[in-house]
């Protein structure tokens, strides 16, 4: 009887370094599921653009960052200059200064020998499953580990995904259509939902959707940035708004 | 192409862009009113990049039910508001999303 009260019963904190590592790693799982596919298609659209298999290979082990090796595979075909390609990545990159200010609370404390790496390791999925983590309530003091965990996942297999695209890319059935990558959109929207709790939250949410779906052909990642941006700034003024007009609206968070 | 350069170039693009905040971040103080918009950044993110890919196909709005990404997301918009449980708003919403599309290709 005690075995299945204990089953029954929610699941011990996660708390030792080792412990963390695997969560991190583990909560992943969808999200490198659903780049699986992008990685292929890097590896093989890189290296038939005119890119070598070892460029190709150092660009996912040192740039790591999908969109942007994606947008360079592209420039790369029309013979563009590497010093455009590299501006251009750094304007792809900008959404990670939203990324980064928003974990600053967190890390702050740690020494920089895991600033450097954990920063290197930031990407669009590792950060929405680290944020999660670090908001969650409990006072576990090994959170990083939680994090080098899910963006260690994330890194290798981009490299393995990558080496496959580069292998087998031309014998790969077209990647896209698997249709792998609607992994990372249902994992976003389990995600996003929990937050729903206030009007402020939705209207952000709301604004956001809308901004980058009419943004989304504005090149280099902007819509999204233009999204996420005028999300927040609707967000913050409904804040004051709602808090003018109905004093206790928001504080039942 | 100058393959080490562009290689080198984009390496310090990007991680420039992502360690900047965290190399200063034992310096910097965030005020509070920037601390309480900073809440909003992992939802508009989020969203901001769901949204265009359930809604576009190659670049137009598509709504209907034609739309197997559509009919997905929208099963797990409903299994994370009633149950809360990512795990299966994951696994729903990928079986609706397939069911949806072979049932489109019968």
């Amino acid at each position: 009887m005690s075995h299945s009260l204990t089953s029954e019963s929610p699941p011990p904190l996660v708390q030792s370094p080792s412990q963390e590592f695997w969560t991190g790693a583990r909560d992943i799982i969808p999200l490198v599921v659903g780049a699986i596919p992008f990685g292929i298609i890097f590896g093989t659209l890189a290296t038939s653009n005119g890119l070598s298999p070892g460029a190709t290979l150092a660009m996912s082990a040192f740039v790591f960052a999908g969109s942007s090796q994606f947008i360079a595979a592209g420039m790369i075909a029309t013979q563009t200059g590497w010093l455009l390609i590299v501006l251009t990545t750094f304007v792809v990159n900008l959404r990670h200064l939203l990324y980064s200010v928003s974990l600053v609370p967190y890390i702050k404390a740690l020494p920089q020998q895991w600033k450097v790496p954990l920063a290197f390791w930031l990407t669009d999925e590792a950060f929405a499953v680290v944020i999660r983590r670090y908001e969650s309530k409990d006072k576990s003091h090994f959170k990083h580990w939680y994090y080098l965990g899910a963006a260690l996942t994330m890194y290798l297999n981009w490299q393995l995904c990558t080496l496959l695209g580069i292998t087998l890319g031309q014998m790969i059935p077209d990647a896209t259509s698997w249709g792998l990558d609607f992994a990372m959109s249902v994992t976003f929207i389990g995600m996003v939902i929990p937050y729903l709790k206030n009007k402020p939250m939705v209207i952000s949410v709301v604004v956001a959707s809308i901004v980058a779906i009419f943004a989304a052909s504005l090149p280099n990642k902007l819509g999204l940035m233009l999204a996420a941006l005028l999300g927040i700034g609707a967000g913050v003024i409904s804040e004051h708004l709602l808090s003018t007009t109905t004093p206790r609206g928001i504080h039942h968070e | 192409m100058n393959e080490k350069l562009l290689i080198l170039g984009m390496m310090l693009a990007t991680f420039s862009v992502r360690y900047v905040m965290f190399g200063a971040s034992s310096r910097i103080k965030l005020s509070p009113a920037l601390l309480n918009a900073l809440r909003y950044v992992p939802p508009v993110v989020l969203s901001a990049i769901v949204a265009p890919e359930v809604l576009l196909s190659d670049g137009a709005l598509s709504v209907g039910l034609m739309n197997a990404r559509l009919v997905g997301a929208i099963a797990a918009i409903i299994i994370s508001y009633t149950t809360r449980n990512l795990l299966l708003t994951i696994v729903v919403g990928m079986v609706v999303f397939f069911a949806w599309q072979g049932l489109m290709i019968l």
